[in-house]
C-alpha cells in the first residue's frame, strides 16, 4: 500500500492506483473530459491537472501514479484559472448551438462552461468546419462539436476491438475519422455515442426526441439475446424515445447495435392494438373485443378438450416473454387443460 | 452456463465452438476479447470465419456436423500426452477407463480426414486448452442443432471434466443462450417433460408436490416437443395450438412441412406484438404488451435473474401475457393464484372480485419459488439492483456465480463415449453443398422486431449466402449474382456473397429472412434425446438464378 495526501487529507492506495483515483476515493471532484474507468489512462483534456510538491509544474491526475508520501494540491486559483482557461479554449472552437444540440442538459462541456460561467470567449478566430455528413444510418458525427478527448477512439479500440476509427491530420486539422474520411461502416454498437462527452457523436434514432424534458428513466433488461444487458429505457410519455446503459451494470454499460438502437418496433404504428378473431371458419381476421376473443377461446378449448382430450392441445411459450408469464402459460396447460404438451422455442 | 460472463475475462484459455459470439452475444463477445487482452489463449472451432477469429490464437475450421469428432480427437491427444487433469478425474468423476478406451480410434489423423482440421491444429489445441489452469467451454447452436448434438454437448461436457474445468472460477461448460429469456422458459418448466425447475413430470413424488400445490390431478405423460407437434399437427392428434409471442412458421426447419402442420389445426391462437407470419393463420389473434410494458423477470444465460420494468403503456388494448393467461385461466373455472401463498404471509385477493384473481407479476414469481428451492430466496425487492444468479435458496443466499464447486448434483460425473456420428443428411452428387444457418449481428430471429428497424434494416437489408471463393470460380458465379438454392425440401432465390468466411464446398444463410427464408431448405430431423432438430447442415444444390 502506498499512503500519500491529498488536500491535506491522508489516503492508503494499492500500488499502481493513480492520483485521480486516489483522489475519487476521498470524494475529491476533479473536472475531466476525457477520464474513463474502463479505459487506460489517457491525458488528453488536462482538466485533472493537480499540483504535486516536487513537482514544478502542474501534472495531469488520471496518468500519475500514486507515489509514497506524495503531497499533492487539486484546488488552487492558479489551477482554476488554467482549468477555466482550458475549458475557454475548447468553446473558442466549438458551435454554440446547445439550443438544437441532442446532448443539451446531458453534455459535460456544456457544464464546464456552466461551471466556470464561460458566457464570453476571449479567444476569438478561426473555427474548425465540419460539415461532411456521415450517412451511416446510426451515429450522427458533428464532428464540429468534437473536442479531440479521444474516448471515442479508445473505447472502439480497447473495448469493442473494431478500430474502426481514429485521430487524422495534425494540429488544428485534427479530426476523428474513418479510414480515408469515409462513411462509417462498423459493427455500430455505439459505445463511441454512448461515452462522447459532448453533441459530437449522438444517436440518429434519437433526433428530434425528447432530450431532458420529460424524459423518464426506466431500468430494464434488454429484449434481444441471452446477454440480459442492463438498459435504460428513456420515454416521453408512452413513446421510447433513447435506450442507455448503466456502466455500474453487469454489461458495464456496454450495448450492442440492437439493444441500442434497435427499439423502433416498441412504439411502431402496426402493433397490434385489439384482439383478432376469424369469425367463419376460412374468413378473414377481425377485429374483437377481448370478451369475444376469450369466451371463443374457451369453447373451443372445452370443445376440443371434450371431443379429444386434452393432449390434443398444445402450447408454445415463448422465450421472449417473463418467467412469470411462462410459468403460468405451463401451469395453464398442465393444471387447467391437463397436458404435459408445452414446449418453446429454445431448440430454434 | 456453469459459469458468469464476468469470469470470462479471467480465463486462461477459451474454446469457442459453434458460437459466433460477436454477433449473437456481442456483449459476451467483448468479455472474451478482454480475456484475450489479459493474456487468454483463444481457440475456435467454427466452420465460418467469424469476426472473433481475428482475436484467436487457433481456428479450426471444422466440416459442418463433425464437432463430435474433433472434440474426441482433442480429448485422444490430452490423454496420449498425459495432459489430464488426474486429481479430478479421480475425484470427481468415474468411468475414465472405459472412455479411454473410447477415444482410442479419435487419433489426429483421423480427426484431419473427418472434419477437415488439420492434425497439427488438433494437437495444439489439446495442448492449449489442457494445459491453461483455467480454460471455458462456450458454445451455441452450432453444436446444438444438430441430429446428433446432445452427443455433442456431452463430448463438450467430457473435455471439461477430462481437464478439470469444472466447478471453478473461469471455466466451465458454458451454452450462451440466444434470446433474452431462454433460460427462465427452461426454467419456469416449458418443456413437455419437466415442471418449473427441471423437476421431471413422470416422477410420482415431484407430482404430487405439483397436484397438492395447484390443487389438480397432473398428467402423467411426456408431453409432445415442439418439433414434434407439427407431425402431431398433420396426422389431426393435435387440434388446437395456442402460441404466446413465438413465429415458429419462419424459426422452424423445414417451413413447408410447419405450414401444412399449422394449417391443419382445427384451432390457433397466437398472441404476439405484431400479425406475424404465424399470427396471419391464426383463428384468434391476441395483442401483447413488449417488454417495455410489463413487469416481471428475465433469467440471462449466466443464470441471473433480472427484473423487468414498465416503463410506457401498450397501444390500444393489448395486455400483458400473464393478465391474458390469468383471464383465460378463470373462464376455464380455475383461480390461477395460488391460495399456499397468503399461509406464507403474501398478499392474495379477496375470492369475490372476480377482477383481482388477475395473477400479479410478484405472486407468480413467489409461487415459483415455492416449487422450485433454487429461486426461494429471490424476492423482487432482492432482485431489485442488477438481480441473483440461480441457485439462491435462501433469502440469506447470495445467489451461485458458477456451478457444482464441490460436488455434482449425481455425485460423481461420469463420462460418456461419444461415437463420431454423421449428419442425417451429407452431400452427394445432386446436392453438392453443405448449408449450414445461423444469425447475422444487425438482425435478430425471424425480424419481427429487427426488421421494423429504419437502421438496422438500412445496414442488413436483405438475404445473402456466403459461398467460398473457390465455389464460385468453378460455378462461374459473380458477387450479388442471384442463385437458386435447392434441398429436398424447398427452393429459395438469394444473393450470392464471395468470399473465405465459409470453406469450399460450404455454404451459408442467415435464417431472418422471410423473402429467402433460409428454413425453406433446412432439415427437420430430430436428434433422438433432446428433439432438437437438424437446422446446422443439410444438402444443398446452387444453380444461377433463371
Amino acid at each position: 500500500m502506498i499512503t500519500l495526501t491529498i488536500n491535506g487529507r491522508e489516503i492508503s492506495v494499492s500500488e499502481g492506483t493513480t492520483v485521480f483515483e486516489a483522489a475519487k476515493e476521498l470524494e475529491i471532484e476533479m473536472p475531466t473530459l476525457c477520464y474513463e474507468p474502463r479505459l487506460k489512462p489517457y491525458g488528453g483534456c488536462r482538466l485533472c491537472i493537480v499540483e504535486i510538491e516536487g513537482i514544478p509544474k502542474p501534472v495531469t491526475a488520471c496518468t500519475t501514479p500514486a507515489t509514497e508520501n506524495m503531497v499533492v494540491n487539486t484546488n488552487s486559483d492558479y489551477l482554476y484559472r488554467l482549468r477555466r482557461t482550458i475549458v475557454e479554449l475548447l468553446l473558442s472552437d466549438h458551435p454554440n448551438d446547445c439550443m438544437i444540440c441532442t446532448r443539451a442538459g446531458d453534455c459535460t462541456l456544456q457544464e464546464l462552461a456552466y461551471f466556470y460561467k464561460l458566457r464570453e470567449n476571449r479567444f476569438k478566430g478561426e473555427t474548425r468546419k465540419h460539415d461532411r455528413i456521415d450517412e451511416n444510418p446510426f451515429v450522427k458525427r458533428e464532428m464540429d462539436k468534437c473536442i479531440l478527448c479521444g474516448l471515442c477512439v479508445r473505447v472502439c479500440d480497447e473495448v469493442q476491438g473494431v478500430n474502426a476509427i481514429d485521430f487524422v491530420n495534425r494540429g488544428f486539422n485534427s479530426n476523428i475519422s474513418p479510414p480515408y474520411e469515409k462513411d462509417l461502416d462498423c459493427e455500430f454498437c455505439g459505445q463511441c455515442v454512448a461515452i462522447c462527452p459532448t453533441g459530437a457523436l449522438t444517436g440518429k434514432v434519437w433526433a428530434g426526441e425528447g432530450r431532458q424534458k420529460n424524459v423518464k428513466h426506466t431500468e430494464t433488461v434488454c429484449g434481444y439475446c441471452g446477454c440480459g444487458c442492463n438498459v435504460t429505457l428513456h420515454t416521453v410519455r408512452d413513446r421510447v424515445v433513447r435506450i442507455s446503459s448503466k456502466r455500474d451494470s453487469h454489461n458495464q454499460g456496454w450495448l450492442c447495435a440492437k439493444g441500442r438502437f434497435g427499439y423502433e418496433f416498441i412504439n411502431k404504428n402496426d402493433r397490434l392494438k385489439t384482439p383478432l378473431i376469424r369469425r367463419k371458419k376460412g374468413g378473414e381476421l377481425e377485429p374483437a373485443t377481448w370478451e369475444e376473443a376469450f369466451d371463443l377461446i374457451v369453447s373451443r378449448f372445452n370443445s376440443i378438450k371434450k371431443k379429444y382430450g386434452p393432449d390434443a392441445l398444445a402450447g408454445l411459450a415463448s422465450a421472449r416473454c417473463t418467467n412469470e408469464e411462462n410459468y403460468a402459460f405451463q401451469k395453464f396447460f398442465r393444471a387447467v387443460i391437463g397436458t404435459n404438451n408445452i414446449d418453446h422455442c429454445a431448440r430454434y | 452456463m456453469t459459469n458468469s460472463v464476468e469470469e470470462i475475462a479471467d480465463t486462461d484459455a477459451l474454446f469457442v465452438i459453434g458460437s459466433n459470439t460477436t454477433e449473437n452475444h456481442p456483449i459476451i463477445g467483448l468479455r472474451m476479447k478482454e480475456a484475450v487482452r489479459n493474456g487468454a489463449k483463444l481457440i475456435i472451432a467454427d466452420p465460418r470465419k467469424i469476426p472473433l477469429v481475428k482475436f484467436a490464437h487457433l481456428w479450426l475450421q471444422q466440416k459442418p456436423g463433425t464437432d463430435a469428432t474433433l472434440i474426441n480427437c482433442i480429448m485422444h491427444v490430452i490423454l496420449k500426452e498425459g495432459l489430464e487433469d488426474t486429481k479430478f478425474i479421480k475425484e470427481r468423476t468415474e468411468g475414465i477407463t472405459a472412455f479411454r478406451k473410447s477415444l482410442k480410434s479419435f487419433t489426429p489423423a483421423h480427426g484431419e480426414k473427418v472434419t477437415g482440421v488439420p492434425k497439427k491444429d488438433i494437437i495444439e489445441a489439446a495442448r492449449i486448452f489442457a494445459s491453461a489452469d483455467k480454460a471455458g467451454i462456450y458454445y451455441t447452436m452450432g453444436i446444438t442443432q444438430h441430429s446428433m448434438g446432445t452427443n455433442n454437448v456431452l463430448a463438450l461436457a467430457d473435455l471439461a471434466m477430462l481437464t478439470g474445468n469444472v466447478g471453478k472460477e473461469s471455466s466451465g461448460v458454458n451454452p450462451l443462450r440466444g434470446q433474452n429469456n431462454v433460460q427462465g422458459c427452461c426454467d419456469m418448466g416449458c418443456s413437455p417433460n419437466v415442471f418449473p425447475g427441471y423437476q421431471k413430470v413422470t416422477d410420482e413424488k415431484v407430482r404430487s408436490k405439483f397436484e397438492e400445490a395447484w390443487g389438480r390431478e397432473l398428467p402423467t405423460e411426456i408431453g409432445l416437443a415442439a418439433t414434434e407437434m407439427t407431425d402431431a399437427m398433420i396426422d389431426g392428434k393435435l387440434k388446437g395450438l395456442y402460441v404466446m409471442g413465438e413465429n415458429p412458421i419462419l424459426s422452424e426447419p423445414n417451413m413447408n412441412h410447419a405450414l401444412k402442420a399449422f394449417k391443419s389445426l382445427d384451432f390457433l391462437i397466437v398472441q404476439d406484438l405484431f400479425l406475424t407470419e404465424t399470427a396471419e393463420l391464426a383463428d384468434v389473434v391476441l395483442p401483447a404488451a413488449s417488454f417495455a410494458e410489463k413487469e416481471g423477470t428475465f433469467t440471462n444465460t449466466e443464470r441471473r435473474v433480472q427484473r423487468v420494468r414498465k416503463a410506457i403503456k401498450s397501444p390500444g388494448e393489448a395486455m400483458d401475457d400473464l393478465s391474458i393467461i390469468s383471464h383465460i385461466t378463470l373462464r376455464m373455472g380455475y383461480n390461477p393464484v395460488l391460495e399456499n401463498l397468503s399461509a406464507l404471509g403474501y398478499l392474495v385477493p379477496d375470492k369475490m372480485e372476480a377482477d383481482k384473481y388477475i395473477t400479479t407479476p410478484e405472486q407468480a414469481f413467489l409461487e415459483a419459488g415455492l416449487l422450485w428451492p433454487e429461486i426461494r430466496g429471490m424476492t423482487y425487492q432482492r432482485l431489485r439492483n442488477g438481480g441473483l444468479q440461480w441457485p439462491c435458496p435462501s433469502h440469506s443466499h447470495s445467489g451461485t456465480r458458477f456451478l457444482f464447486q464441490d460436488s455434482f448434483p449425481v455425485g460423481k460425473a461420469k463420462f460418456v463415449a461419444i461415437p463420431g456420428l454423421p449428419s442425417k443428411e451429407v452431400p452427394d452428387d445432386d446436392y453438392p453443398f453443405i448449408l449450414t444457418t445461423g444469425r447475422i449481428l444487425f438482425q435478430y430471429h425471424t425480424g419481427t422486431m429487427t426488421r421494423r428497424s429504419k437502421a438496422l434494416e438500412a445496414v442488413a437489408p436483405e438475404p445473402f449466402i456466403e459461398i467460398n471463393k473457390s465455389d464460385a470460380e468453378k460455378l462461374g458465379i459473380v458477387e450479388s449474382a442471384l442463385l437458386t438454392v435447392t434441398s429436398r425440401r424447398g427452393q429459395i432465390d438469394v444473393k450470392a456473397k464471395i468470399g473465405d468466411r465459409v470453406g469450399p464446398g460450404v455454404v451459408f444463410i442467415p435464417f431472418h429472412y422471410k423473402e429467402a427464408a433460409a428454413n425453406l431448405l433446412t432439415n427437420d430431423a430430430l436428434d433422438p434425446v433432446c428433439k432438437i432438430a437438424e437446422a446446422k447442415v443439410c444438402a444443398v444444390k446452387i444453380e444461377k438464378a433463371a
